[in-house]
């Protein structure tokens, strides 16, 4: 177990827009959030996954809506009391921790501002190990693990629990609470055991997100070159690196679609990119030749600062590097890939894992 | 000389203050530079002095007096002759978990006499959250009186949206605390993302007391020399000025102007409204980009002071380049600032008869320049200057091509001193254009600004058709601009913008319209 407090949360807020893959929200305003709850409660306690005891009674809490909402409305903050009241009630037991479900963007965050208000500890796992735009897409479902019973309640007081027959339809029914409540809810879900979170969650990503916030930060005072400095810290594979020339947008139901269209620079010089995305990042390409797919973190960040590059940000002359994450081991099963894998997304080609589309490898 | 009436602009620069006096067919009739004081104040008035001398008009022909001025960026960051204020924001209970000013820098958030969060405010779509809680607002403002508070932040969930409980919270300010109250209200600041337009609303209720010194002090400076004519006007950050009413209101809308005047000044100068402007100083460069006579915004959160904020602000990229940019060689690699000689060039650079090889220097080398004494830079040797000549026009032409909105050719507008270190030719520009007077830009800006109004909303296309949502927010825009005193004839629609929300059903996006006009 150790402490996180205020001094921590940048180099986590920063890590996590990296896991965000172009998406999950900016942690900005989590951060201030989780900032607030820990100057009124003191530290949060994080406990390594192998700490919790197997019949421990865990919570993942997040919010669910539009990040731009939730920028202009935060949160309460006693919507965490409020859930874990009613999830405790529901179930007949006491929480002994919380858990984030999703690592990258803003969600990472909000956690953090729960764990401190409820006086919990916090779980160094989530159910992602990056951010997806879809409620489903947590390794739990690949365990057979129900979203469901799910609590929801907004600012104003108003709550819900869902008990829904598939996890898709959780994600429906919620999303549609979720506008009517003004857009921006918090949510507990996938409320499961010490064993089961240990057997499918993603664990020390709270750690991993940290470690790549520092490597952000510290790219440019290690010795050689930053790019090479921040691709070893981070473990990422160099995919491309060149200026944005075009951005192509779209919004289809609650997503933004789109593709940025990249000219190399550097050893790329002459060469083309594609990524494509739905709010995160899922597929990119040099030259029409696939690089690397979802559930793989495709990450775009800026070429001298390394700080990551949310799609809705990107614009023409936007100098990047593409970088390539592994995603947790999990996601690569066949489970994994029928769940968030290329074809989910509409994308007619295998996953080939990242370390192999680098080099070049078809299926 | 001809003309009936003139007009004077003064900017006020880190470095120099400089006036113009323009006549009514907007040509150059007298421009001076003065060094910027450190009280600001005399500099300004230095200047106005100078420049009324070197024109010899009569002063009272002077019909519109324009300053672009820092004195409110320097209060925020010095932390200097700031107000103690009130902060009221009305959107609990959303928003309570976040307190204003949760991660400012305490010697700044001392501003904050007295802090409050009640229940109000509205939801995207405009449904009101809850009952604006009055009591409450009432029980503030008495607060605030017993402190002895003379300036209150006011901001309100979805203002931008909506923002009649901002506007009746600033009713019942009035009928607690009187009318000299000084109202800062959030919805007339900054744009989406209430953290950030409420830190602006707080700077700008800090400003009270820099705001009414560098407006009064402006006035008194002209009718000192005798220019007791003139309507006042201050330049705000998005190229258009402000009345001296509006100025006292919203002084936070000034920060940054000096790029924004110098990027409009550049644009009347070479008769261009869509250009990249580079200003090449003596220890940076700025690059900026016109779009319809009006510089591009920054789409990211600008930080002030350590504070993040959201009010309108210049894409303006700064890098190390500059006519003072010392020039090294290591081991063949020849290398050009960041560092410069700044302000010493007079004395630190070789044509000037210094030991200290500056970005000048390699001009005078190359043939590009004749200033100083060309001799003292004889001895340079051809491979170092072409290098260090590569090297400045590959630092120019990488970041011209990032701040570019497209792969074509664009026109190219150089102003700035420091404007002689390039060649005529650069990589991605169409044409070069050096105007004349290019040395004075900014203050040229400042005195050919426009008045605007900006409309912006979050409108559901499925509710309400994209084109019939733009269609209102141009007749908005007009009349916001039309009711900051433009003429009506003049008005034009300089920007519309619309982007989608993320992770929000209904095809909900947020609309934003800008119009401008001339002065009437």
């Amino acid at each position: 177990m150790r402490t996180i407090g205020i001094q921590e949360l940048d180099d986590i807020a920063l890590g996590a827009s990296l896991l965000g893959s172009g998406g999950g929200g900016d942690p900005y305003i989590g951060k201030l959030t989780a900032m607030g709850a820990i100057k009124d409660c003191g530290p949060v306690r994080l406990l390594a996954p192998d700490e919790v005891a197997d019949n421990a009674f865990i919570v993942p809490i997040a919010m669910m809506g539009a990040p731009t909402v939730l920028a202009e409305k935060g949160v309460n903050g006693s919507e965490f009391a409020v859930l874990a009241d009613m999830i405790s009630r529901y179930y007949g037991k006491k929480i002994d921790a919380i858990m984030p479900i999703e690592a990258g963007g803003v969600n990472s965050m909000l956690p953090f501002a729960a764990a401190a208000r409820l006086g919990l500890p916090l779980v160094d796992v989530d159910g992602m190990g990056r951010a997806f735009p879809e409620l489903q897409m947590v390794t739990f479902t690949t365990g057979g693990v129900s979203a469901t019973p799910m609590a929801l309640t907004d600012e104003k007081g108003n709550s819900v629990i869902f008990k829904t027959i598939t996890n898709k339809w959780t994600e429906e029914l919620a999303r549609a609470v979720t506008t009517s409540c003004g857009g921006s809810v918090s949510i507990i879900l996938y409320c499961m055991d010490g064993k089961t979170m240990k057997q499918y969650g993603v664990k020390g990503i709270i750690s991993r997100s940290e470690a790549l916030g520092r490597a952000i930060r510290e790219a440019k005072h290690g010795t050689g070159s930053p790019e090479d400095h921040f691709l070893t810290a981070c473990e990422g594979y160099k995919i491309f690196r060149g200026k944005i020339t075009d951005i192509l947008r779209e919004t289809r139901g609650a997503f933004n679609f789109g593709k940025a269209l990249l000219e190399g620079s550097g050893e790329f010089k002459g060469e083309s990119a594609c990524v494509e995305f739905q709010n995160e990042n899922l597929i990119a390409s040099v030259d029409g030749e696939i690089r690397a797919t979802t559930p793989d973190l495709i990450c775009l960040v800026d070429t001298e600062t390394f700080i990551p590059q949310p799609t809705d940000a990107l614009k023409y002359g936007k100098r990047v590097l593409v970088v390539g994450l592994k995603c947790y081991e999990a996601w690569r099963s066949p489970e994994g890939i029928e769940l968030v894998g290329p074809r989910y997304f509409g994308y007619d080609t295998d996953y080939i894992p990242v370390e192999r589309r680098v080099k070049g490898v078809e299926a | 000389m001809r003309g009936n009436s003139f007009r004077l602009g003064v900017d006020v620069g880190g470095t120099n203050t400089d006036a113009v006096i323009i006549d009514d067919e907007l040509r150059v009739a007298a421009s001076v530079k003065i060094p910027t004081s450190e009280d600001i104040h005399s500099g300004i008035e230095n200047a106005i002095k100078t420049v009324l001398a070197e024109s010899s008009i009569d002063r009272k022909l002077i019909n519109k007096a324009m300053l672009g001025t820092t004195q409110c960026t320097n209060a925020i960051v010095e932390r200097k002759r700031l107000t103690k204020i009130g902060i009221l924001r009305i959107g609990a209970p959303a928003t309570v978990g976040i307190s204003p000013m949760v991660d400012w820098d305490m010697d700044l958030a001392a501003v904050a006499a007295e802090t409050a969060i009640i229940r109000g405010g509205y939801e995207f779509d405009g449904k009101p959250l809850t009952e604006f809680d009055r009591q409450a607002a009432r029980a503030f403002f008495e607060a605030c009186k017993g402190k002895g508070v003379k300036s209150v932040a006011i901001s309100q969930l979805f203002s931008v949206v909506r923002d009649e409980n901002e506007t009746e919270a600033a009713r019942i300010c009035h009928e607690v605390m009187g009318d000299d109250v000084y109202i800062s209200h959030s919805s007339k600041i900054g744009s989406m993302g209430l953290i950030e337009r409420e830190n602006a609303t707080i700077l700008n209720a800090a400003l009270f007391d820099v705001a009414r010194a560098f407006t009064e002090g402006f006035v008194s400076s002209l009718h000192g020399q005798g220019v007791t004519e003139a309507d006042i006007y201050f330049s705000q950050n998005d190229g258009t000025l402000m009345n001296m009413e509006a100025a006292r209101r919203y002084p936070i809308l000034t920060i940054a102007c000096g790029p924004t005047n110098s990027i409009r000044g550049a644009s009347f100068l070479s008769q261009l409204s869509s250009a990249v402007v580079i200003d090449i100083g003596g220890t940076t460069t700025d690059f900026g980009i016109l779009q319809n006579g009006f510089p591009r915004e920054s789409g990211v959160a600008v930080t002030i002071g350590g504070v993040r904020t959201n009010f309108r602000m210049p894409d303006v990229i700064s890098i190390g380049l500059g006519g003072g940019s010392i020039i090294r060689e290591n081991g063949g690699i020849v290398s050009v600032g960041p560092d410069s000689v700044g302000y010493e060039i007079t004395n630190k650079a070789l044509v000037f008869g210094g030991d200290t090889l500056t970005a000048t220097d390699i001009a005078v080398r190359m043939g590009l320049a004749q200033v100083g004494d060309p001799s003292k830079v004889a001895h340079i040797s051809q491979d170092l200057a072409e290098k260090a000549q590569a090297r400045i026009i590959e630092m120019v032409e990488e970041h011209l091509d990032s701040i570019k909105t497209s792969g074509d050719d664009i026109d190219l507008i150089l102003v700035g001193g420091g404007s002689i270190l390039l060649p005529e030719k650069i990589k991605g520009a169409k044409k070069l254009h050096k105007p004349d007077y290019f040395a004075v830009a900014n203050a040229i800006g400042s005195a050919i600004s426009k008045v605007s109004g900006v409309y912006e909303k979050l409108v559901s296309f499925n509710e309400v058709p994209r084109e019939k949502a733009i269609e209102e927010g141009k007749a908005e825009a007009v009349k916001l601009a039309v009711n900051a005193g433009a003429k009506p004839e003049t008005v034009e629609i300089v920007d519309i913008e619309d982007v989608p929300l993320q992770y929000q059903p209904n095809n909900t996006n947020r609309v934003k319209v800008k119009a401008a006009g001339e002065l009437a």
